[in-house]
């Protein structure tokens, strides 16, 4: 039998790699919240944001690519990381990554330049509450405060001995996403939860 | 913990970062025409002052770039960070071998 004659019904379902983990994000104290995001688009985009190639990309994304360090840009549905001088991770849509793959390549067309599909490289974690910034702090020097990270911040960092991305959502700096290696994810889960239990209140 | 500043991200933990040893060792022009006792010296020999010293390091848990540094091998003072392909600061430059 081949693929084609396969239909979508038989095909195991996929699973994230924190499936079966939101019953116990949500026995959390309720000033943290915290949810995987399945399934997201994520492409790691290598271009020179200065060369021949990076109008075309940025027709493609709606918007400009992010040049400032440790900064991101959203745009409509794609959310642009900034991850180093010469490099991004667009985060799209569950399903969009395939169209947007070729699209980017061809805008990249002859000229240097990469774009791979890293949809299964991370997972992510949406945290948001009161009490977001303390529960990150336990494991992570950066500084949240907004004055410092406003929104739109993404910082590639260690938490808990851990390589995440962490991306500001909001201007009081309470609503953030964390990306994590999925092979790390089921540790950090297990590290936000037990560093969450003794969470009481806002900082 | 001590805090590095990487040239692109900004002042980070130590522990985001990795060491890679001497900078500005160039690649041998003629490498079929060394001797090897000066492959040998390319390889595995390094300055190793104590004071101001041009050093690798990259930002493994960040940005993953590689950068130089000046520092301090006496007191681990980093004295001076710099992006790879710019100048080594006037700042701790070693005598020339
Ligand atoms: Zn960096």
């Amino acid at each position: 039998m081949t693929a084609e004659h396969v239909s979508p019904s038989k095909l195991p379902m996929p699973l994230s790699p924190l499936d079966g983990w939101q019953a116990a994000f949500d026995a959390l104290p309720d000033v943290v919240a915290v949810s995987e995001i399945t399934f997201t688009a994520q492409l790691n985009l290598r271009v020179d944001p200065s060369g021949a190639a990076a109008g075309a990309v940025a027709k493609v994304l709606g918007s400009a690519l992010p040049v400032q360090p440790c900064t991101s840009t959203r745009s409509g549905d794609f959310l642009l990381l900034w991850l180093g001088p010469d490099e991004w991770l667009i985060l799209a849509p569950e399903g969009a990554g395939l169209e947007l793959e070729t699209a980017l390549r061809e805008a990249i067309g002859d000229g240097p330049g990469a774009v791979t599909d890293v949809s299964a490289q991370r997972s992510t974690l949406a945290l948001s509450g009161p009490a977001s910034r303390e529960l990150l702090a336990k494991g992570c020097s950066i500084d949240l405060h907004p004055k410092v990270s406003p929104t739109g911040t993404c910082v590639q960092t260690l938490v808990a001995q851990t390589g995440i991305i962490i991306v500001v959502r909001d201007e009081t700096a309470s609503d953030f996403l964390l990306l994590v290696r999925a092979s790390f994810a089921q540790y950090f889960a297990a590290w936000l939860i037990d560093a969450g239990v003794e969470l009481t209140g806002g900082c | 913990m001590q805090l590095i500043s990487c040239p692109w991200c900004g002042p980070r933990e130590e522990a985001e970062y990795h060491y890679g040893g001497q900078a500005h060792v160039a690649y041998p022009h003629e490498v079929g025409a060394l001797s090897d006792a000066d492959w040998a010296h390319y390889l595995f020999f390094r300055d190793n002052p104590r004071g101001p010293f041009a050093e690798r390091w990259v930002h493994a848990a960040g940005c993953r770039r590689w950068f130089n540094a000046v520092r301090d091998t006496g007191t681990h003072e980093i004295l001076a960070v710099y992006r790879i392909g710019e100048p080594q600061p006037e700042l701790g430059r070693q005598a020339s071998r």
